[in-house]
């Protein structure tokens, strides 16, 4: 593999997203899509619905390849890897629509999560060496802090998929928490959140970001969004039309056209 | 705090078995149990497919089919010990399913289905016009029983203790791996794959890897059906066998490894029940089975957990 120096490279971004393209059959859902993360920060990803935010977190996570540009993660070109890889290199998500695990209870899908982060296989799972059964409780140990951590340690023993839409958006987070990611995609995670709902939520990405963790947040919900992100990414049809300060954003006149409307 | 009663049941399944095995004494019923016992294993191995991981096979017949003729050809055409073809057995069908299995987990839902259900016609054909090897449609007849030093197997008794020495060990191997990393991961595929994908499960191997430990139940069920029947056909691994499994799963529970156990009772009995109603056997069969899963769609186990729950709830 041929090792490409990249010139523009520096040690504070942690992700950096070059002229990616993509389309699906005659869709271009994606074209020409550059901007840089830096880390510790949260970045705001808006736009309007099919402007290409969740085809771009896919990108970034490995659903899918790009079919042009290139991603890099840590200065390390990320783009190709499939989806059980990149999340070793430290990149997890949540989903827009929920895809928590049904059958499995609150503290389950958590354990799950920890997946990346330890190895027993099917002969340790059957032998049950002392090694295996003490990765096994470390993993407990982890998933049962992380549901502390989203206030979530009451639901623990219930069925993942029986618990209200905003406590199951918490247990997607803790899940995605628990494969320790210097990156966290969260999309669209406010959607369907009643307002004291949207506040925890508010209140719990504050708190990763206090814990050095880098996000990235597609979401529709504008007053959370100008809130909580560092700098904001508007995509319309596939392409970035604007990039900023929240501040800027939301008096810049090319979102207002594309994005809030010519009224707002 | 008392012994949970998941811990209590390890205790009480050998000691039915081990009281079974002294007081039955009647062979016929000693071979019905034992039936039960090969049963279990089929349920049990396509379950950790099924029931956990959610890939549906309708062709699991053929593993069971391999199981036993590989056994079958290597003792009798080769004049191996049954032990020393038993890993062979294993072997053979392992390597069956991995190479199935790569272009086949590729498929899901309804072309899953379809898939396994057409690779299990090709091997029951081959079992049936592969006459030098397999004795073609007529069967194989002359596989010798099992012993082991001085303990013979060909006893209905000594097999009967056998067969469910092992698949109380399966049952504990199923349920430690279904309580593991591994088994966890299984479910989440059953869930969602791509949120499986995102938590770094490689969805694919994992499909297969299980695709093949499933296979090895159902050739472990082969081998032993070999040499207690000591005769075997084609028609013993047919598309009505593998479907029989699917629905001792289903109507047990799927994704319960007791819920095999159930099924594959339940499904072993009630042919030897039936015989009463003579032409209307499978009539009756057909609509015991339909008003289970109308009644219980959950299948037995889950039914009967439920019921208890409510009562228990009412008393309260």
């Amino acid at each position: 593999m041929k090792n490409r120096k990249q010139e523009t490279a520096d040690t504070s971004d942690l992700l950096a997203v070059q002229s990616l393209s993509k389309a699906f059959g005659g869709l271009q859902a994606l074209y020409d899509v550059s901007f840089t993360v830096e880390r510790g920060t949260i970045y705001g990803l808006i736009g309007p619905n099919g402007a290409g935010k969740t085809t771009l977190f896919n990108l970034i996570t490995g659903v899918f390849s790009p079919d042009e540009g290139r991603i890099l993660f840590e200065n390390k070109e990320i783009q190709g890897i499939p989806i059980y890889d990149v999340v070793k290199t430290g990149i997890a998500r949540t989903f827009q629509n929920v895809e928590l695990f049904g059958g499995m209870t609150v503290l389950e899908n958590v354990m799950v999560g920890c997946h990346v982060r330890s190895r027993s296989g099917f002969l340790g799972a059957v032998s049950r060496l002392p090694r295996v059964m003490k990765e096994e409780r470390r993993i407990k140990q982890k998933s049962l802090e992380l549901l502390d951590f989203v206030g979530l340690m009451p639901y623990s023993d219930q069925k993942s998929t029986d618990i209200p839409l905003g406590r199951q958006r918490m247990l997607e987070i803790a899940r995605a928490l628990a494969a320790v990611p210097d990156l966290l995609l969260l999309d669209e995670p406010a959607a369907g959140l009643n307002a004291v709902e949207t506040r925890s939520l508010g209140e719990l990405i504050a708190k990763i970001k206090e814990k050095g963790i880098t996000m990235i947040l597609v979401e529709h919900d504008m007053s959370l969004t100008m809130k909580v992100s560092d700098m904001v990414v508007v995509l319309d049809q596939g392409q970035k039309i604007a990039e900023g300060v929240p501040k800027d954003i939301q008096s810049d006149e090319t979102v207002m056209a594309a994005y809030l409307g010519k009224s707002g | 705090m008392a012994i949970a009663p998941h811990r209590i049941i390890y205790l009480i399944f050998p000691s039915i078995i081990i009281l079974a095995g002294l007081f039955v004494q009647n062979s016929y019923y000693l071979q019905v149990l034992t039936f039960i016992g090969i049963n279990t294993l089929l349920a049990l191995g396509l379950n950790l497919l099924m029931g956990y991981a959610g890939q549906i096979s309708l062709g699991h017949a053929a593993f069971y089919g391999i199981g036993a003729y590989t056994t079958a050809v290597l003792t009798v055409h080769y004049g191996l010990s049954p032990w020393a073809a038993l890993p062979c057995a294993l072997a053979v069908s392992a390597l069956v399913a991995l190479i199935v299995g790569f272009p086949t987990l590729k498929l899901t839902g309804y072309y899953l289905g379809m898939g396994t259900l057409g690779f299990g016609m090709i091997v029951h054909i081959v079992f049936r016009e592969w006459s030098d090897l397999t004795g073609g449609a007529s069967g194989f007849i002359g596989i010798p029983p099992l012993d082991l030093g001085p303990i013979s197997f060909s006893s209905g008794r000594n097999y009967f203790y056998l067969v469910w020495a092992i698949v109380m060990m399966c049952l504990v191997v199923s349920n430690r791996l279904i309580n593991s990393r591994v088994g966890r991961a299984l479910r989440s595929i059953h869930d969602s794959e791509i949120a499986a994908g995102a938590m770094g499960i490689n969805t694919m191997s994992l499909k297969i890897r299980v695709f093949v430990l499933s296979a090895v139940f159902s050739a472990l069920a082969g081998f032993l059906y070999a040499h207690f029947v000591m005769f075997i056909s084609p028609g013993s691994f047919d598309f009505l066998v593998s479907i029989r499994i699917v629905t001792m799963v289903v109507i047990g529970g799927m994704a319960s490894i007791w819920g095999a156990l159930f099924g594959a009772t339940l499904l072993t009995l009630l042919p030897e029940w039936l015989h009463a109603f003579s032409e209307f056997e499978m009539v009756v069969y057909g609509l015991i089975l339909m008003v289970v899963m109308i009644l219980l769609p959950q299948g037995l186990t889950r039914g009967v957990l439920d019921i208890y729950e409510k009562s228990k709830t009412r008393n309260r």
